[in-house]
């Protein structure tokens, strides 16, 4: 019984010591990351810290076993390209696309090293993947989409004799234009009626605003870079015409939404991290499904409410993860 | 930079050769500041790639992409000649218009072709390597496509064509048809743009309607990038220059996106591309100085 327990307890320090060399071994090795953003504004910006972030959490971090590079393409997609080649040729480990182009930009340049997109709506739409559960290629991702019916039943809850919804949205965005797809169909369902107006430019914003907030009783504000530069315009009409703003990203709170539910875009980039660890150790893209993004918080702002004569509702008080007085 | 990223330099920079080549054609040789390549470009990438999915042959649809840029150029044409609208709002309003309509075509602001047959899929299938394929193709078209403008704007409607850029006046008192030569260079142009648009969404895998933005500042900066290095009064040299101009302004870029080690941060990347594009137009007139300075004394 003795000498058994001596076996176990010299297999388990020989386990032990072999655990303890193989991640010495991976420590001494330095990992290349390769980061592409298409333009840079708050909530993609924090998706990319939460990635390095998360990265360092994970025991990768940069300057001592993490090369990380990173390069924006200012909006553009040509540049995007650029990048992607450049990067492709500097061979990393891991090439992480931010939003849409950026990352079809990678894919399109390799089809041997590893690309990770984080912050696209659509994957399929985008053909980044065939198959969520199962991608095929070298491809594989976090989805951010928008968790749009519950933001109906938030303005429902919000104006319970709700009747019309405004929005506007840039219709060259693929992401703006996926939501307002989900929208149209959610408030279908509830006989609510979606008005909408676009805007091709930040500075649109504003006269659309304008043109539809008489005809509605609350506002929404999409995921869409347009919009999330823009936000205080949007904001500032809808108060001039006494309706609230409910925003589908959190930092739209802050700005003078009454509510917004939706993901810390900073915690969308920790989740991406997980993608990048598991490449980084090995593990093949055919057995890293695509995910979408969790945890939605609710922000308020009461001072908005207040202003604008709005009580809200106390189950929603209660529910809400952040509250602004 | 490493062999892959130049090579993929060289790529974009042969396909925005030929947008270099449609707006030299309209503002140096027909003296018409056209500003639809903003709209055209992402037009032949949304034609291309709709079609393309929708089961075309990518030649074909490389070809309906042409005409679509074509097409863009000729509604520029006709507000400018036949409605009498100032030649920049002209082309300002078809490049306004056709973000709109490049939207309608996809049905969304981005389409994807990865995984769908491209002119360059045939070459790939034999066992090349993607993106030796790629730049050998676009280099065949380039060169071709440079050959026929030389040899059209060498003959005789070509004189006519150059001429309507210099003095219209004297063309129209000679009996020629200004009005003829403005629709035929601005289709030729667009043209010209809508193929490139359709080649970067083929080779890049995606069409995006936000692609256009900024294409005309592209394709002058090349062009005027090109001429001060070589300049010459002779045709094929200035063809030669302006595609020679729209490579340099990659390499340009590609330059910027390598110097993090110089403490440069991502965004800095536009500011350090007009200061390398300031760089390169300078130099020639400091060494003409140099040179000058010497012979005097």
């Amino acid at each position: 019984m003795i000498g058994l327990a001596r076996i176990k307890g010299i297999t388990l320090f020989c386990a032990m010591a072999l655990v303890f060399i193989s991640t010495a071994n991976a420590f001494a090795q330095t990992y290349k990351v390769a980061v592409s953003q298409i333009v840079e504004h708050p909530a993609l910006d924090a998706t990319r810290q939460g990635l390095l972030d998360g990265l360092k959490a994970k025991g990768f971090e940069e300057g001592k076993n993490l090369e990380f590079s990173y390069q924006t393409a200012q909006g553009n997609p040509a540049i995007a390209v650029q990048i992607a080649k450049q990067f492709v040729g500097e061979k990393p480990d891991v090439l992480v696309g931010i939003a849409t182009p950026t990352a079809q930009a990678l894919a399109a340049s390799t089809r041997t090293i590893p690309v990770i997109f984080t912050a696209v709506t659509d994957p399929l739409g985008a053909k980044l993947v065939k198959n969520l559960e199962h991608p095929t290629g070298n491809v594989t991702g976090l989805s951010d989409l928008s968790p749009v019916a519950q933001h109906v039943d938030l303005m429902q809850e919000l104006v319970p004799d709700l009747k019309a919804i405004g929005v506007v949205y840039n219709p060259g965005e693929a992401n703006a234009v996926s939501q307002i797809e989900l929208l149209k169909s959610s408030a279908k369902a509830k006989n609510i009626q979606i008005v909408e107006a676009t805007a091709l430019k930040s500075a649109d914003v504003q006269g659309a605003a304008r043109i539809i907030a008489s005809k509605v009783q609350v506002m929404y504000a999409l995921v869409d870079n347009t919009i999330a530069t823009a936000i205080d315009a949007l904001v500032g009409v809808s108060n001039q015409a006494k309706i609230p703003v409910v925003g589908g990203s959190t930092s739209f709170t802050a700005s003078g939404a009454v509510a917004s539910l939706g993901f810390d875009y900073y915690q969308v980039g920790v989740q991406t991290a997980d993608y990048v660890e598991a490449v980084l150790k090995g593990k093949a893209i055919s057995e890293i499904p695509v995910s979408f993004a969790k945890g939605s918080d609710l922000f308020l702002n009461l001072e908005a409410a207040e202003k604008l004569g709005l009580t809200l509702p106390d189950a929603m008080i209660k529910r809400a993860t952040n509250l602004k007085k | 930079m490493s062999l892959f990223a130049f090579l993929g330099t060289l790529e974009i920079g042969l396909i925005y050769g030929l947008v270099a080549l449609g707006v030299y054609l309209t503002f140096r040789i027909l003296d018409f500041p056209d500003l639809t390549v903003d709209g055209s470009f992402p037009m032949g990438g949304a034609v291309a790639a709709t079609a393309i999915v929708a089961g075309i042959n990518p030649w074909l649809a490389t070809i309906l992409a042409t005409f679509a840029g074509s097409c863009c150029g000729l509604i520029t044409a006709f507000l400018a000649v036949r409605c009498g609208i100032l030649h920049l709002l002209a082309s300002i309003l078809t490049m306004i218009a056709a973000f709109s309509i490049n939207i309608r075509i996809m049905g969304r602001p981005n389409m994807a072709l990865l995984g769908e047959p491209t002119i360059f899929t045939p070459f790939e299938n034999l066992g090349l390597d993607q993106l030796h394929v790629h730049l050998g193709i676009v280099f065949l078209l380039v060169f071709f496509l440079s050959v026929f403008i030389i040899r059209l704007l060498s003959s005789d409607f070509g004189l006519g064509l150059r001429a309507t850029g210099v003095n219209d006046r004297m063309v129209a008192a000679q009996g020629g048809n200004i009005g003829f030569y403005t629709y035929f260079g601005l289709a030729l142009s667009n043209g010209l743009v809508g193929f490139a648009g359709a080649l970067f969404a083929q080779s890049n895998s995606f069409a995006d309607v936000t692609s256009g933005v900024g294409t005309i500042v592209v394709g002058l900066a090349a062009v005027i990038l090109g001429q001060t290095l070589l300049s010459s009064p002779k045709i094929w040299v200035s063809v030669v220059a302006v595609i020679v101009g729209s490579i340099l302004y990659r390499l340009a870029v590609a330059f910027a996106l390598s110097t993090g080690m110089f403490g440069m941060q991502a965004s800095d990347l536009n500011f350090i591309t007009a200061v390398l594009v300031a760089i390169a137009l300078v130099i020639p007139k400091m060494k003409a100085k140099i040179r000058l300075k010497s012979v005097r004394n």
